[in-house]
């Protein structure tokens, strides 16, 4: 690796992982704790009394659903409160004054942002292991979904952070747009069960294509094709770079 | 044929959203291997100019070339030449010194191996090697400065900028940052230093420029700048008190600090015997005395304070 930008790229995808790890106590264990008692009292206590889902005990049903919820959750949690803290203390004009390429500032951070949605991803499914059988049917799916999930969000909590004024900017999206798309994004319930209204509005939520994909990866079952759950976040992946790497061309909340 | 300027600027405008007009339109070339001395009073624009050639402003008009590298046609490559030490603290206060250093280097491509042998050099020139690995939060203000120019010079640039660098620390500290710069423009790093410390810059600095209200007023040689001052101050200790109507000496200007001080405003040209004789004629016996104010700072005051009188 010596060429001056993947050695930037390598420098800030390190930066970021040194962070997760130096703060494990807030980035990975949080995810694990909720996820537990998500599985504990959804998919044990209530979802012995719910029956089958969608053909799968209701814990085996909920089990992509909610690995995905936390790694949308943990990628754009991670860019927003990471680049938001350097704009706020100032130390991403280190990045700002020197020759990098905006690419490589973007990339740099999804890269993190990516990662630890990667390793909440594996510690979640492991947690789930201990109360499901989990089985791989698709495993290039399962992997291709998480990364394209997480780098969805990831470029939306950067795009965040970038208009993000103050530390109440950054939890108000997490708080009124993510949580609510993520719950009504089929993690907990099939579309069938839905009324046609309802099943209408939940085709135009990005989140339940990914959780869709990612069930069908673990359970070999989805209410949509992989082709279109697959070509939209593909999509989504190119128009947030493009809107990301505008910003930052644009110096918009960076430079003055 | 003449060298490329370091920073050679032409008609560089700035007018923020908010309707103010930071430059209007600042020319300035700066001569490698300079140390160059940007002079001004808060809001007179330095920070502007100095946030344009370091690309964080975006200028409104005007070109910055760094040793002939247009900042706007080629900014990767502008930069890769140009090491800033801004104002304000802004590393992560949660990294280690050791880390910053390597982290900032990796920004410019360095590889981490040669990135990690230069942080140690680094560090120990700026006598911060024992603080390498503990948080940054807890160095003290002095050492956070130091860290500055530490991270700067990781990058060994051709240029480099420093924005008040010893704003704030104590002077023994001050003295310990002047002898590296020294060391660093000695090497033949060009170095345009911005500083509140008139003496600094006239200790360290062989060229400055003065702006003021977004316009370079003055721009030359520290010494030819100084000659134009044409008259020096000084305060006098007299034994005993002042007499109540002071002498009338031609061409100098003289009144009473406090009883026992005198204020004495004279051309460069006039010698002091001159004078000392006459005050001894007026029975004034000086028993010490001693300059009043810097001489750069004289020239600041005189120039920045004429302006605002216009």
């Amino acid at each position: 690796m010596s060429h001056p930008n993947l050695v930037a790229l390598a420098t800030i995808t390190r930066r970021e992982v040194t962070r997760i790890l130096r703060i494990w106590a807030q980035t990975l264990v949080p995810p694990a704790i909720t996820m537990t008692l998500y599985f504990l009292i959804f998919g044990n206590l209530i979802g012995s009394r719910i029956g089958d889902m969608g053909g799968y005990t209701y814990m085996d049903f909920i089990v992509p659903g909610l690995v995905m919820m936390a790694v949308i959750q943990n990628s754009y949690g991670n860019i927003s409160s990471s680049f938001f803290g350097a704009k706020f203390g100032r130390h991403i004009e280190e990045m700002l004054v020197s020759p990098m390429p905006n690419w490589v500032i973007l990339g740099g951070y999804v890269a993190g942002a990516v990662l630890r949605g990667l390793l909440v991803g594996i510690i979640v499914l492991g947690i789930a292991m201990l109360f499901t059988r989990v089985r791989l049917p698709h495993p290039f799916i399962t992997l291709a979904t998480v990364l394209l999930g997480a780098t969805i969000f990831s470029l939306a909590g950067f795009i965040n952070a970038v208009f993000a004024k103050k530390f109440d900017d950054v939890a108000i999206v997490p708080t009124f747009i993510l949580t609510p798309l993520t719950y009504l994004g089929g993690v907990f319930y099939s579309v069938d069960l839905l009324p046609q209204w309802a099943s209408t509005m939940t085709h135009a939520n990005p989140i339940f294509y990914m959780v869709n994909a990612f069930r069908y990866g673990l359970l070999n079952d989805s209410d949509v094709s992989m082709t279109l759950a697959f070509g939209l976040m593909l999509g989504f992946v190119v128009v947030f770079s493009a809107f990301g790497l505008w910003l930052l061309k644009r110096g918009v909340g960076l430079r003055s | 044929m003449n060298p490329i300027p370091a920073l050679e600027i032409r008609e560089l405008r700035k007018v923020y959203a908010t309707g103010v007009e930071a430059l209007k339109g600042v020319s300035l070339s700066v001569q490698p291997g300079d140390f160059f001395a940007l002079l001004g009073p808060n809001g007179a624009g330095k920070s502007t100019l100095i946030g344009i050639v370091s690309s964080l402003v975006n200028a409104s008009s005007g070109s910055v070339q760094v040793f002939g590298v247009d900042i706007a046609k080629n900014r990767e490559a502008a930069m890769r030449l140009l090491g800033l030490v801004p104002q304000e603290v802004n590393f992560n206060f949660f990294e280690k010194p050791f880390d910053i250093l390597c982290n900032y280097a990796g920004f410019y491509g360095v590889a981490r191996a040669e990135a990690k042998r230069r942080a140690e050099e680094e560090l120990r020139r700026a006598q911060l090697w024992e603080k390498a690995f503990t948080t940054a939060r807890t160095l003290s203000g002095g050492m956070k400065r130091r860290l500055m120019i530490a991270r700067a010079m990781m990058t060994q640039p051709r240029l480099l900028i420093l924005d008040e660098p010893t704003a704030g620390v104590d002077i023994e500290i001050r003295r310990g940052m002047w002898r590296i710069l020294r060391e660093v423009n000695a090497a033949g790093t060009t170095v345009i230093l911005t500083t509140h410390y008139l003496e600094e810059a006239e200790s360290l600095c062989r060229n400055l420029a003065i702006i003021d209200r977004g316009e370079i007023i003055e721009n030359g040689p520290m010494k030819t700048l100084l000659s134009k001052l044409d008259v020096e101050g000084f305060l006098l200790d007299i034994d005993g008190e002042l007499p109540a109507q002071l002498p009338h000496i031609e061409g100098i200007a003289l009144h009473a600090e406090d009883r026992h001080t005198l204020d004495l405003e004279m051309p460069r040209a006039m010698h002091l015997n001159q004078i000392f004789a006459q005050l001894d004629e007026a029975g004034i016996r000086v028993r010490s005395m001693r300059t009043k104010t810097n001489r750069l700072e004289e020239l600041f005051v005189r120039l920045t304070g004429s302006k605002e009188a216009a």
